[in-house]
């Protein structure tokens, strides 16, 4: 029977959890790295058991680690992010040019098809690749050598690089996305890049519809059908059909189209699920109800679900890479709160349960699918 | 001189609670250094003994101290000597441990 691993990344630590396909008893194992904050782990699609982690603290800085056993046992590999050549500046809150400084990986990316080569999205925005396992790290420096790089802006959580996609069908193709500067695309394996914003309007803007400086939360797609990409922006929820090269608004009868998560269901590329959140002001679900809500049709019509899901006096959020399917036949999803709850519901979301109800705040979410 | 061996010291380390745990070590190491004993050669010591303590207390590349870490001996506050500063002889004699200590903040 299969078995699905759930890998939770923490304020204070990462936790596996562990079923069958049943996905009704999970084993709960963990912390691991207690106390650090855990921001993403995820394993290699091409040897499930390796994973990596990024492990950091205000005190110690980066860490990266790796296991080869599907997480009993890790060591730390290669933390040394090292942006190329002379750094240079981006905008700092207030507008005035701020020196580029490494802060953290937000995301760690490992290849569809070598286990050694992983790509990390750190702060401040950069993308970072590996060949060796983690061992060593080279920025791929024509992402923030683009030039609206010195435009780009942090937003309230730090000028972070938290999503990567790498395209199935094409192997040069990549995503990023960077809060506060917006979604780009490479063509050559993240050597050039292009911004993708077209049709985005951020009215915190002095042009709403400018090329870069869009908060963007969140970027997900179907691999089978990668130029079709979903977002959860600060307000708004985006379609693309055209690989990002313009995009639509699909936000449609959502109770608020503000958020951070948004992810595709394993099986079917127009199912779609985001947790609205109030506002940018409140970051907790409207009403107090922690609804998920699913679109059927790629967006515009959603529906909440709510069985199973505290739907009074719940002011949890759920940050941006806190949300995974799985990909047995029935499509498991998953998502983490800042209350340290995570939920799963192994029908699509018809119905969730907690796995665990008492973790620290969760800042990530990902799931194996193991034979 | 060519072939002439460096004098070391035996120095004591006591490491903070994260990194003796990212390390695998216990309280307090103890790291044979080559003169002159200064927190610059002891932490090459210490990095060399654990790698995995690379860019944890220092900068990777212009390895400045990070900010919420201090170097402590002998009841003295040693973060701000130079890092090529002789360490105090209660230091390089083994008697007292150099302490890296953690900054009591956050949560």
């Amino acid at each position: 029977m299969s078995t699905v691993r759930v890998l939770v990344g923490t304020r204070k630590g990462a936790f596996i959890l562990t079923s069958d396909g049943k996905r009704q008893n999970w084993q709960v194992d963990g912390p691991f790295f207690a106390g650090w904050e855990i921001y993403h782990l995820k394993g290699s699609p091409a040897d499930p058991n390796r994973l990596y982690a990024s492990q950091t603290s205000g005190w110690f800085g980066q860490m990266i680690q790796r296991s080869e056993d599907g997480g009993a046992t890790w060591a730390p590999v290669g933390n040394q992010f090292t942006y190329d050549g002379v750094p240079g500046t981006h905008q700092w809150y207030d507008g005035t040019p701020h020196p580029w400084e490494f802060k953290r990986v937000w995301h760690l990316e490992p290849s569809l098809t070598d286990p050694d080569t992983v790509y990390a999205g750190v702060e401040d925005a950069a993308l970072f690749r590996s060949t060796d396992g983690g061992a060593t790290w080279a920025e791929l420096s024509g992402l923030r050598g683009h030039s609206t790089g010195p435009n780009w802006q942090p937003g309230a959580g730090g000028m972070c690089l938290h999503t990567i996609l790498l395209d199935p069908s094409n192997p040069g193709r990549i995503y990023i996305a960077i809060s506060a500067a917006g979604a780009f695309r490479s063509e050559d394996g993240g050597q050039s890049w292009k911004p993708i914003n077209k049709g985005l309007v951020s009215n915190f803007m002095p042009d709403p519809t400018a090329e870069v400086g869009h908060c963007v939360h969140h970027v997900a797609l179907h691999p089978a059908r990668p130029d079709v990409l979903f977002m959860q922006k600060h307000w708004d929820v985006m379609r693309s059909d055209d690989a990002g090269d313009s995009w639509r608004e699909v936000s449609g009868n959502l109770p608020s189209d503000f958020g951070f998560v948004i992810d595709v269901h394993a099986h079917q590329p127009e199912t779609l699920y985001v947790v609205p959140i109030k506002s940018d002001s409140e970051h907790f679900p409207p009403e107090g109800k922690l609804r998920v809500y699913r679109s059927r049709s790629g967006g515009n019509e959603w529906e909440p679900l709510s069985k199973g899901l505290p739907q009074k006096d719940c002011y949890v959020n759920v940050l941006r890479d806190a949300m995974a399917v799985d990909r047995l036949d029935e499509c498991g999803v998953y998502f983490g709160t800042t209350g340290g709850q995570v939920y799963a519901s192994a029908d699509a979301g018809d119905r969730w349960a907690p796995i665990v109800r008492d973790l620290p705040a969760v800042l990530s979410v990902e799931v194996q699918t193991l034979a | 001189m060519s072939g002439e061996s460096v004098a070391t010291r035996i120095v004591r380390v006591v490491l903070p609670y994260h990194l003796r745990t990212l390390a695998g070590v216990g309280t307090e190491l103890t790291l044979e250094v080559p003169a002159p004993i200064t927190v610059r050669s002891v932490l090459d010591a210490l990095e060399a003994r654990c790698p995995m303590l690379r860019g944890a207390i220092r900068d990777h590349v212009t390895q400045e101290r990070r900010p919420f870490l201090r170097f402590f001996a002998c009841e003295t506050d040693l973060s701000h000597e130079p890092p090529d500063a002789q360490l105090p002889e209660a230091v390089t004699s083994g008697k007292e441990p150099l302490l890296i200590v953690g900054a009591i903040a956050g949560g």
